[in-house]
């Protein structure tokens, strides 16, 4: 009997299982961390400091990196899709494909990215190095509830913050395409601005900002979930990081894809 | 008779396969303090977080003022939580925030609120504790541990609670310092008529603060009995322990 039991593919399958089961713990946990972070936004008491206080942290002090990625990608988004054009005399597509590359996919998914790798990693640093110093002990027999005053203003100020900033990102990025095209690649700047206005429609706009609002949530779930679940002094919130960052990339890449095909499949 | 202020029964938890607690049961009387001694890893830690409502524990009752509090919940358990104050064994200030709003956030709840009056209150509280109002503006980070072991104090204090749990109140300090925070838990145990519950292998700290003491080996308490009596227990695990010897029946 021990001889079938441990015999390679059953030992395989055991894996295939383990692994299978272990995957569903984990997303049911997240789930479950999820429904009473909901639920903690609307039982008082309330902490519109703490709400304020996270936006600046999560929108405001991301400006910077968010614009440079933003000018930068348009740009150079620009001078591929004209050197690519010319080859079929497309160059006169530019401004219309920077527009959708720009509102569609990068917009949201660099932002997501940029604000995954700041804030993700910086909320799973800071609440799981107060999970191991047992600050968030002390916190609840304080009768705070960490949901309500650490994680909920988190993933709110993220969920709001997240559309602005793409809003502001796809500005900057078209204005990116923009500078290039007409300084550098010789075009009309009012007929640029002309066919980006034409081709800039308000249901990509839309799109994009569901996104946003899909990639903040994410952001800060897995900031908070994976701080909040730290175990083991400095090398578990190392650990906590990575795991933010990793897993709201991998949410971000995958819930874009699964959007990009609902929205324009 | 008077009903005991806590009263842990048959209070059981474990890990997966790790048996921490294996039948707790204990009773502290009104007023009294209690120390619970206990090699590390012997659940200490995991019995006062299942009074403190941090643990569900998988079996026992937990009785506060005859109250089973076992499973309370949200509203219920906030109210029990209220006669609670714990000195955390790192001091467990919030880094992100001023001293003063760390020592009133037992009040606030975190809230800004009523910053004068707070500030006052912060002040009166560290008082008690031996700091001036130099430190009211400070982070925690800034102070040495013993400081921050203080401020903690004042924090655990000033919400009035009538039960204080110390854990590990002197691991970490100097002799010196360790007998300072003994002497302020004492005189803040018998100033505030509270119930105290510490938890330490310091049997200095042990005999110094508590009226009795209760050893706890293997998830069970193994002997309890007044604190004079420590030292002549006939509990060969008890003598061993106090007397700090490597060889005996712990292992």
């Amino acid at each position: 009997m021990s001889g079938f039991a441990t015999s390679p593919p059953v030992r395989l399958l055991a894996r295939i299982g383990a692994l299978a089961i272990g995957l569903l713990a984990a997303l049911g946990r997240v789930a479950m961390f999820a429904g009473r972070t909901i639920i903690s936004i609307f039982a008082p008491p309330y902490y519109p400091a703490r709400y304020l206080e996270q936006m600046a942290q999560i929108g405001w002090f991301s400006l910077p990196v968010v614009g440079l990625t933003a000018i930068f990608t348009g740009a150079a988004l620009a001078q591929q899709i004209y050197t690519g054009g010319s080859r079929f005399n497309a160059q006169s597509t530019v401004p219309a494909i920077v527009v959708f590359g720009m509102v569609r996919e990068l917009g949201p998914v660099l932002v997501g990215l940029m604000v995954a790798g700041r804030v993700a990693s910086a909320m799973a640093a800071e609440i799981g190095t107060m999970r191991v110093t047992e600050q968030l002990d002390a916190m609840t027999t304080l009768r705070t509830d960490p949901f309500q005053y650490l994680i909920a203003p988190r993933l709110v100020a993220a969920m709001i913050s997240l559309p602005l900033m793409v809003m502001i990102a796809n500005a900057i990025g078209l204005f990116g395409g923009y500078l290039l095209s007409v300084e550098k690649l010789g075009f009309n700047a009012a007929n640029y601005l002309n066919v980006t206005r034409q081709y800039l429609e308000w249901d990509d706009i839309v799109t994009s900002e569901v996104k946003a609002g899909v990639f903040g949530f994410f952001i800060a779930l897995m900031g908070c979930y994976h701080g909040y679940h730290t175990r083991g002094g400095a090398a578990g919130v190392g650990r906590a990081t990575t795991d933010a960052v990793v897993s709201a990339f991998i949410l971000i890449l995958f819930s874009n894809l699964l959007l990009t095909v609902l929205a324009f499949g | 008779m008077t009903e005991p202020k806590i009263a842990l029964n048959d209070l059981a938890k474990a890990f997966g396969d790790k048996v921490v607690l294996d039948g707790v049961t204990l009773a502290v009387e009104p007023g009294e303090s209690m120390a619970i001694i206990g090699g590390s890893g012997t659940g200490k830690s995991v019995m006062l977080k299942c009074i403190l409502g941090l643990i569900q524990p998988d079996g026992g009752t937990i009785r506060i003022d005859g109250e089973d509090t076992t499973h309370l919940r949200g509203r219920a358990r906030r109210e029990v939580q209220a006669k609670f104050g714990m000195l955390f064994q790192g001091g467990a200030l919030f880094d992100s925030l001023p001293i003063w709003r760390n020592v009133t956030f037992g009040l606030t709840r975190g809230r800004a609120m009523d910053s004068g009056r707070m500030r006052r209150l912060a002040e009166e509280n560290l008082e008690r504790v031996g700091l001036g109002a130099d430190v009211l503006d400070l982070r925690p980070s800034e102070l040495s541990g013993g400081m921050q072991k203080r401020v903690s104090l004042a924090r655990a204090i000033a919400p009035r609670p009538q039960i204080i749990f110390f854990d590990e109140p002197t691991t970490g300090l100097d002799p010196i310092m360790a007998d300072v925070i003994n002497d302020l838990i004492r005189s803040l145990v018998e100033g505030l008529g509270v119930t105290a519950v510490t938890i330490t292998h310091d049997m200095t700290s042990a005999r110094k603060i508590a009226h009795r003491v209760a050893m706890l080996y293997q998830g069970r308490i193994i002997w309890h009995g007044p604190c004079d009596r420590l030292y002549d227990s006939r509990n060969p695990y008890v003598d061993q322990f106090v007397q700090g010897r490597a060889d005996g029946p712990i292992q």
